[in-house]
C-alpha cells in the first residue's frame, strides 16, 4: 500500500517534471528567447483561451465522456458576439452574455443527446461540432467580421501591470473548477458517475441531470474562451475555433484525467494546459513549421492516453 | 467396462483463486439415454458443462469420450468428438435464413459461391429427420424462440453431435414450444443420441430422463433411475446439508402492528401479482431460484424499474419511487447483489462512499460541510467496523465483506428505514458473513426493517423470520418461522405447486 502511494506521488508530480524540463530545453535551444519576460507574458495569453476551455472539458471527461463541438462552439461565439456588437450594434456587456447563453445552450443540446436519448458523447458532439461549425458560416458569410468597442480589449488585450487579463481570467477559472471539484457535491458526483454510472444511480445520483449540467458547463467555459479569443484577435473568423478541441483535449488528459473516467485533477490539468502552451509557443520560436507542430502534438496526445490506458491495465491484472 | 458409455467425467475438480466451483464430480452418461442434471443454485452444473465444452479448464480430473481419455477439451476438441451444447442464449444470426444458420461458417459451395439451393435441400431434409416444420427460406428472426432452439438442436445433429448437453432448454420457451422439444429430444434418443438435460424444473426432469443425478455444492451427491426416484427424494439429496452454520441470537423485535411495506397486487419488472407485508424489526427472506424475480421485485420497491400496476405502500401511504433518489428519500435503501458492479463506487474513498447518498443534504449551496462530511464516515467506520487504515482509503483496496459494510453504512447515513439485501453475503469469507449476520440483527433490532434475498438455503432459514417463495416470476408460498424446512422452500421454488389452485386464488382476490 505504502509503496502505491509513493508511486502516485511521483505521478502527480511527474508532469510537473516534465514541464520543467520542458521549459530548461526550450531556453537552451531558444538561445533564452523563451524565458524572456515578454515571451511569459506571451505564454500566458496564448494558454488561456484553451486553459479556460480545459475546465468544462475536464468534467466531462472525469465522466468518462468527451466533448468534440468546443471548437465550434468557439468559433460560433466569435461570430455570433461580433456580429451582435457589430452588425446589430448591441452594448457590448449585453452581446457578451448573450453569447456566453447560447454557449451553455449548445452544451445542454449535448447534455439532451447523451443523456436523454443515449447517442454517445463522440458521436452527439460531433454532430454539433458540425452543425455549428455550418451556422458560424451561415451568419457570417464566411466573410471576417471586426470594428469593436475599444473596451471589448478588456478580455484579451489588457493588463493589469504585466498580467494580462485573460490570464487572470483564466486562473479565476481554474479557481472555480478546482472549488466546483472539490469542495461541492457536484465534485463528488462527478467522480462518482465517472468510477461507475450504475452504482452512482443506485446510490441516489441522477446521473442525467448531472450530464446535462457538465455539458453545459463544457460550452460554457468554451463560451468564455471564445471571448477571450475575440477580444484578442480584434476580428471574428469563422475558421477560428477549427480543431480548437483537439489541443484542449490533449492538454486534459496530458494533466492526468482518465479517458475511461473517475479520475483526475484540475491541479494536473493547469501543468497540461502550460505543458502544451509552452511546446506550441517553444516550437514558434524554433521555427518549426505548422505541420511538424500537429505531428508533435498528436504523438504527445497518444503517449498520454497510452500511459492512462497502461496503468489502467496494470490495475486490472 | 462392461457398460457403454459415450461421457464420462471422472473426478472433475475446478478451483478459482480463492473459491473451489467444483470438488470432485463423477459423471457417467450412456449411450441412448437421458440423464438428468439437478442441483441448487450454484451447485457447479454451469461450470460442469463448461468443462465439457472446452471453455472451462479443469483443475484435476479426466474427461473420457467414447474410451478415450482426455485431460481438459477445447471447443474444437469438444465438436470433434461429438459434444455440442444447447445454451440458453443461441448463436443464431438473424437475418440470415434457417437454412444458412444451419450452416452456418461451414457452407456448403460450388466452387467460390455459396450454393443456397443445396443448403436449402439439406436443411428441409434435417429438419424433416427432427420431425420439425420450419421453412428452410425463413429469416430465423421472423421465427420464434422455439423453432430457433430447433434450428440450434438441428445444427448440433447436422454436425454429427453425439452428446447433447441442454442448460435449462425450456426456460426461454412457451409450454407449447416445450411440448415440441420433449418431441424432438425423445427422437433423438432414439436415434441413439445421448443427451444431458439440466432444468431447475423437476416435473420436466421425471418426463424426460432416464437417470437422474444430483450435485451439491460442488460434489456428485448420488444418480437415480428416474422411475425409482420420487420428488421428496431428489429435493433431500440437493438441498441435503446439515445447518451446520450458526446464526448469532437476536432478541424478539418484530413490532406486527406496524407494517413498514406493503405490495398490493404489484405487477412489473417481469413479476406478477406481487402480495406482501414487511413490520418493522422484521427480516422478510425472499427465496427462490435464481431468475425466479426476486431481484426484480427489489429494483421495483427501490424505483429503478417501473411497476406497471398495483400498490406499494410505505408506513401506510401509497408511493411511487421514479428513482433510486425518490425510493431512498422515502427511506428504502438497497445493497445489490452485485458489489462491485452496482454497490460500491470502488474508485472513489470511503468516506465519499459513505455520504454519496445524503451530499446534498449535508451541503449549503451546493458546498459541502466538510467537517460533518468527515463525522457521517467515522461514526459509521467505527459503530459498524470497517476495517481500514483510514476514512479516505478507496473501497477498491477493501475486502468485501468491509465493501459490503461500507454500502450499509452508506444507507445508515442516508437513515433508511427499509434495507433490501440481496445476497448480502455473496462471495464473502465465513467470519465476514457471521458479521453480517450480526449487522442485519443490529438493525432489526434497533427497528430497520429488512428484506433479505437469499439463495444459500441456510442463510435464508438462519435469518429470516417469515420467508415468501417465489418461482417463475410469481409468489409460490409464504412460511412463518415454525414451517421453516428446506424441502419445503425447494419445492415451492421449483414451482411444483398446484397451478390450479394459484389460480384459484388470483380470481378470488
Amino acid at each position: 500500500m505504502k509503496n502505491l502511494k509513493g508511486n502516485s506521488l511521483i505521478k502527480s508530480n511527474a508532469i510537473w517534471i516534465v514541464f520543467i524540463l520542458e521549459v530548461i530545453i526550450f531556453a537552451i535551444a531558444s538561445g533564452g528567447t523563451f524565458v524572456t519576460g515578454s515571451n511569459i507574458v506571451n505564454i500566458a495569453r496564448q494558454v488561456s483561451y484553451y486553459g479556460i476551455a480545459s475546465i468544462g472539458m475536464t468534467f466531462v471527461i472525469l465522466i468518462a465522456g468527451i466533448d468534440l463541438s468546443i471548437g465550434s462552439i468557439i468559433t460560433l461565439v466569435n461570430v455570433v458576439c461580433a456580429f451582435l456588437m457589430v452588425n446589430a450594434g448591441m452594448n457590448m456587456w449585453v452581446a457578451v452574455l448573450a453569447a456566453l447563453i447560447m454557449a451553455t445552450l449548445i452544451g445542454v443540446i449535448n447534455g439532451a443527446m447523451v443523456a436523454s436519448i443515449g447517442i454517445p458523447a463522440l458521436i452527439a458532439t460531433f454532430a454539433t461540432q458540425t452543425i455549428f461549425e455550418g451556422v458560424a458560416y451561415l451568419i457570417s458569410g464566411g466573410r471576417p467580421i471586426a470594428g469593436f468597442d475599444q473596451n471589448f480589449g478588456l478580455f484579451g488585450r489588457w493588463s493589469i501591470g504585466p498580467i494580462p487579463i485573460c490570464a487572470i481570467i483564466m486562473i479565476l477559472c481554474f479557481v472555480l473548477g478546482s472549488f466546483i471539484l472539490n469542495k461541492t457535491y457536484f465534485g463528488r458526483y462527478f467522480y462518482a458517475i465517472g468510477g461507475n454510472e450504475e452504482a452512482a444511480e443506485l446510490s441516489g445520483i441522477r446521473v442525467n441531470r448531472v450530464k446535462y449540467l457538465i455539458y453545459a458547463l463544457s460550452g460554457l467555459f468554451a463560451g468564455l474562451a471564445g471571448i477571450v479569443l475575440l477580444s484578442r484577435s480584434g476580428s471574428a473568423q469563422s475558421t477560428v475555433g477549427k480543431g480548437l478541441e483537439f489541443d484542449v483535449i490533449t492538454c486534459v488528459v496530458l494533466g492526468g484525467v482518465s479517458v475511461n473516467g473517475g479520475v483526475g485533477r484540475m491541479s494536473g490539468v493547469i501543468a497540461g494546459v502550460l505543458i502544451i502552451g509552452s511546446l506550441t509557443n517553444g516550437m514558434i520560436l524554433m521555427d518549426v513549421s505548422e505541420y511538424t507542430q500537429m505531428v508533435v502534438k498528436g504523438i504527445v496526445l497518444a503517449i498520454a492516453v497510452g500511459i492512462d490506458c497502461l496503468s489502467k491495465k496494470r490495475q486490472a491484472v | 467396462m462392461s457398460e457403454d458409455f459415450v461421457l464420462e467425467l471422472e473426478h472433475i475438480r475446478k478451483e478459482y483463486p480463492g473459491v473451489v466451483a467444483l470438488k470432485d464430480v463423477t459423471l457417467q452418461l450412456r449411450r441412448g439415454e437421458i440423464l438428468g442434471l439437478i442441483g441448487e443454485n450454484g451447485a457447479g452444473k454451469s461450470t460442469l458443462i463448461k468443462c465439457c465444452s472446452g471453455a472451462v479448464v479443469p483443475t484435476s480430473g479426466k474427461i473420457k469420450i467414447n474410451g478415450k481419455e482426455f485431460d481438459r477439451m477445447t471447443p474444437q476438441l469438444a465438436a470433434e468428438n461429438g459434444i455440442a451444447i444447447i445454451y440458453q442464449e443461441f448463436n443464431n444470426v438473424g437475418e440470415l435464413s434457417a437454412a444458412e444458420n444451419l450452416f452456418l461458417g461451414r457452407p456448403i459451395r460450388k466452387g467460390m459461391v455459396i450454393d443456397r439451393k443445396a443448403m436449402e435441400e439439406e436443411a428441409a431434409k434435417a429438419f424433416d429427420q427432427l420431425q420439425i416444420k420450419i421453412d428452410p427460406k425463413e429469416l430465423v428472426k421472423n421465427l420464434s424462440v422455439g423453432y430457433q432452439q430447433m434450428i440450434e438442436i438441428a445444427k448440433a445433429i447436422q454436425q454429427n453431435a453425439q452428446v447433447l448437453i441442454m442448460d435449462e432448454p425450456s426456460a426461454p420457451l412457451t409450454t407449447n414450444e416445450v411440448e415440441n422439444m420433449f418431441k424432438v429430444v425423445e427422437l433423438l434418443r432414439e436415434k441413439g443420441v445421448s443427451i444431458i438435460y439440466i432444468s431447475h424444473r423437476l416435473e420436466e426432469i421425471f418426463h424426460l430422463s432416464d437417470r437422474i443425478e444430483v450435485i451439491r455444492d460442488g460434489e456428485y451427491v448420488d444418480t437415480l433411475i428416474t422411475p425409482k426416484a420420487t420428488v421428496d427424494e431428489l429435493i433431500k439429496l440437493m438441498v441435503g446439508r446439515e445447518m451446520t452454520q450458526q446464526y448469532p441470537p437476536r432478541k424478539p423485535c418484530i413490532d406486527k402492528s406496524k407494517v413498514v411495506l406493503e405490495l398490493r397486487n404489484v405487477y412489473g419488472n417481469g413479476d406478477e401479482d406481487m402480495s406482501l407485508k414487511i413490520h418493522v424489526g422484521e427480516v422478510l427472506g425472499l427465496g427462490g431460484l435464481v431468475g425466479a424475480g426476486r431481484t426484480e421485485l427489489a429494483e421495483v420497491i427501490f424505483g429503478a424499474k417501473a411497476k406497471t400496476s398495483g400498490q406499494i405502500l410505505l408506513n401506510g401511504k401509497e408511493i411511487n419511487p421514479k428513482s433510486p433518489r425518490e425510493a431512498i428519500d422515502l427511506g428504502i435503501a438497497l445493497v445489490p447483489e452485485d458489489r462491485k458492479r452496482h454497490g460500491a463506487l470502488l474508485t472513489n474513498s470511503i468516506k465519499n462512499n459513505i455520504n454519496m447518498p445524503i451530499y446534498e443534504r449535508i451541503s449549503k449551496a451546493s458546498v459541502i460541510d466538510a467537517a460533518t462530511e468527515k463525522a457521517n464516515a467515522e461514526k459509521y467506520r467505527k459503530d459498524i467496523q470497517i476495517k481500514c487504515p483510514s476514512i479516505n482509503q478507496l473501497v477498491r483496496n477493501l475486502s468485501g465483506g468491509n465493501q459490503q459494510k461500507v454500502i450499509l453504512g452508506k444507507w445508515l447515513a442516508a437513515n433508511s428505514q427499509l434495507i433490501i439485501f440481496d445476497e448480502p453475503t455473496r462471495g464473502i469469507d465465513v467470519g465476514a458473513k457471521y458479521e453480517i449476520y450480526k449487522l442485519i440483527n443490529d438493525l432489526v433490532e434497533s427497528g430497520h426493517s429488512i428484506l433479505m434475498i437469499s439463495s444459500e438455503m441456510e442463510e435464508l432459514i438462519g435469518m429470516s423470520d417469515r420467508i415468501i417463495v417465489l418461482a417463475e416470476h410469481q409468489m409460490t408460498g409464504e412460511l412463518q418461522k415454525e414451517e421453516f424446512n428446506a424441502d419445503t422452500i425447494m419445492t415451492l421454488a421449483s414451482a411444483i405447486v398446484d397451478n390450479a389452485e394459484n389460480a384459484g386464488v388470483k380470481e378470488a382476490s
